[in-house]
């Protein structure tokens, strides 16, 4: 079943086309992974998807039901929810009271709320740094509260962006596998990423932006041989 | 990992803090008794003016310390609620005790009339839409005959001591324990905003708008809704301020200042804590009624060169507030540590 159909989805600032037609389907339970070099339009089109930014045109259907236009909380409502590539925690409270607040969306109960959200951060490995603040988590502590406070809102559809980015070699694989814990869980998930090993690892499909184009859309192993995503984002080694 | 689990899950929602408790209900208690001392009229006048202002800047903490915006027109609702009280008691006879709560409704309209095109505006923008709106105010009192224009209301006096018409001639005592009700009453609602699903959310709004998106908060919304709170808290100070001295007009309840000082009782205490607009009023009223007394007409003046000083001070070592001085594990929003 899709869960998200984009078709013809283009925005443009001044001259530059950083969406441009973008079309793809996202099937329930699967991940996708959006590659691309820097300014191929890839958070803009997140910000598509999610209301933060309108589109000049296109539509965006989230089971069925359109929700081109729509505000980002109404748009996080109906079950969408996202990261930041600029990691946008709660600064000045604790992770608790961050995944709390995405908890109240499902949870009126205080008590409830508290219990969901530690289940969540237990679930994301942080139930000890529960009572610090957020500014005083790591990036790679604060990746996963924002992770976890997305998923207090109880997602079906969750959009990552660059969980790996900006975190040390070592902090990667525990993204990762948490990537693919939460898989299992059966919510689908849309990550950009940089890291293409980790794009093959974990994505069921991939789509390939570059200068706000769609250049290539399927399993990742196919990906991995277009010529168009070698030349522009994966590079040859030809010294021209 | 489970029993982690089970261990936080088994952690009390609140952290409360025996000792805390015990010297809130000691102080609450003293604040009682105290009138039974034979204070004379000033400190009675000095109390009265601390729990008004720390009622006040409980207001204004609502507005920016829970949800992020800084209003610099907050006189506004004061003097709203100044001339409600009065206006209704003088043309219709009506109690304060029920107009009041005309000066809240009335100037929770009129936050949702300024809020919702104004709060689209963010940051600075909003602050100096809140300051105009603050002076028109008053310019649109100073013009208007109804309520006395410039010359205001004087407000018809009984001729005894009355708890019906909220006037007491006789003694400060009466009107010390209904600020330092209304004082506490505003105190707890606060607390409890602190505390509740809304708190939560208007936190996020203030530290995070976009992020407070992606977790279905209609921010816009929010942001009245704080504001709203806030103005029917500032409303009745301005009713009970108006009973007190019965005799407003505009330049006195519609004044820029009153917009300023509850900004620097809040920032001074310590901004998005309920207990720091009453640490800020403690410290600021006192000094401003005893350089009154003391440099006498001058006195007016050379307070605002010690609020100057104060904040500058503040701003430079302590920008939390005096707050910041109580130890992190005494202060509620750092209970769960």
């Amino acid at each position: 079943m899709k869960i998200l159909s984009v078709e013809n989805l283009s925005r443009s600032f001044g001259g530059i086309k950083a969406n441009d037609n973008i079309s793809f389907e996202v099937e329930q339970g699967s991940i996708l992974g959006i590659i691309g070099p820097n300014g191929a339009g890839k958070s803009t089109l997140f910000d598509l998807i999610t209301g933060y930014t309108k589109a000049d045109n296109g539509k965006v259907k989230f089971f069925e039901k359109n929700i081109f236009g729509l505000r980002p909380d109404k748009i996080s409502n109906l079950g969408v929810g996202r990261t930041f590539q600029k990691l946008k925690p709660f600064a000045d409270q604790t992770l608790l009271e961050n995944v709390m607040i995405g908890a109240f969306v499902k949870e009126q109960n205080i008590k409830k709320a508290r219990d969901k959200a530690l289940e969540i951060i237990d679930f994301v490995d942080l139930i000890e740094k529960r009572h610090h603040f957020a500014k005083e988590l790591s990036t790679g502590q604060r990746k996963r509260l924002e992770m976890a406070r997305a998923m207090a809102i109880e997602p079906k559809l969750l959009l990552m962006d660059e969980v790996t980015g900006g975190v040390d070699q070592k902090t990667i694989p525990g993204l990762v596998d948490l990537i693919k814990k939460l898989k299992k869980t059966g919510v689908t998930i849309i990550t950009i990423e940089h890291n293409i090993n980790i794009i093959m690892e974990i994505s069921d499909n991939v789509l390939a932006l570059d200068q706000g184009k769609s250049i290539a859309f399927g399993p990742p192993r196919e990906i991995q041989k277009n010529k168009q995503v070698i030349d522009s984002y994966l590079g040859t080694f030809d010294a021209a | 990992m489970e029993s982690k689990l089970i261990t936080a899950k088994s952690e009390p929602l609140w952290n409360t803090n025996n000792r805390v408790i015990s010297i809130v209900c000691a102080l609450v208690v003293l604040l009682f008794v105290l009138p039974l001392f034979g204070l004379n009229s000033f400190y009675l006048h000095l109390f009265i003016m601390i729990f008004m202002h720390a009622a006040m800047a409980q207001s204004w903490n609502v507005i920016a310390g829970f949800s992020g915006q800084i209003s610099l027109g907050h006189g506004a609702f004061f003097g709203i609620g100044a001339y409600a009280t009065s206006f209704f008691y003088m043309q219709y006879g009506i109690t304060p005790w029920v107009s009041i709560f005309f000066g809240m409704f009335i100037s929770a309209v009129f936050a949702v009339l300024i809020g919702i095109p104004m709060l689209r505006l963010s940051g600075h923008y909003f602050a100096i839409a809140t300051l105009l709106i603050g002076i028109s105010f008053q310019v649109v009192f100073q013009r208007w005959d109804l309520v006395g224009a410039a010359s205001g209301l004087w407000v018809t006096m009984t001729p005894e001591d009355s708890w019906t018409a909220l006037q007491f001639h006789s003694s400060k005592v009466p009107y010390y324990y209904v600020f330092l009700i209304f004082f506490l009453i505003t105190f707890f609602v606060v607390w409890l905003l602190s505390r509740s699903k809304l708190g939560y959310r208007l936190r996020a709004v203030r530290d995070d708008p976009q992020a407070a998106l992606s977790l279905c908060i209609n921010v816009s919304n929010y942001k009245i809704i704080a504001y709203v709170i806030s103005a029917m808290i500032m409303a009745p100070m301005g009713s009970l301020f108006a009973q007190y001295i019965l005799i407003i007009d505009p330049d006195r309840v519609f004044n820029i200042e009153i917009s300023i000082i509850v900004l620097l009782i809040t920032v001074l205490g310590g901004i998005g804590n309920v207990w720091g607009p009453i640490i800020g009023a403690s410290i600021l009223i006192p000094i401003s009624e005893y350089s009154r007394i003391y440099l006498g007409g001058t006195g007016g003046a050379v307070d605002l060169i010690f609020y100057g000083l104060i904040l500058m001070i503040i701003c430079i070592f302590r920008p939390n507030g005096l707050i910041s001085f109580i130890p992190k594990k005494i202060l509620e929003r750092k209970k769960q540590r």
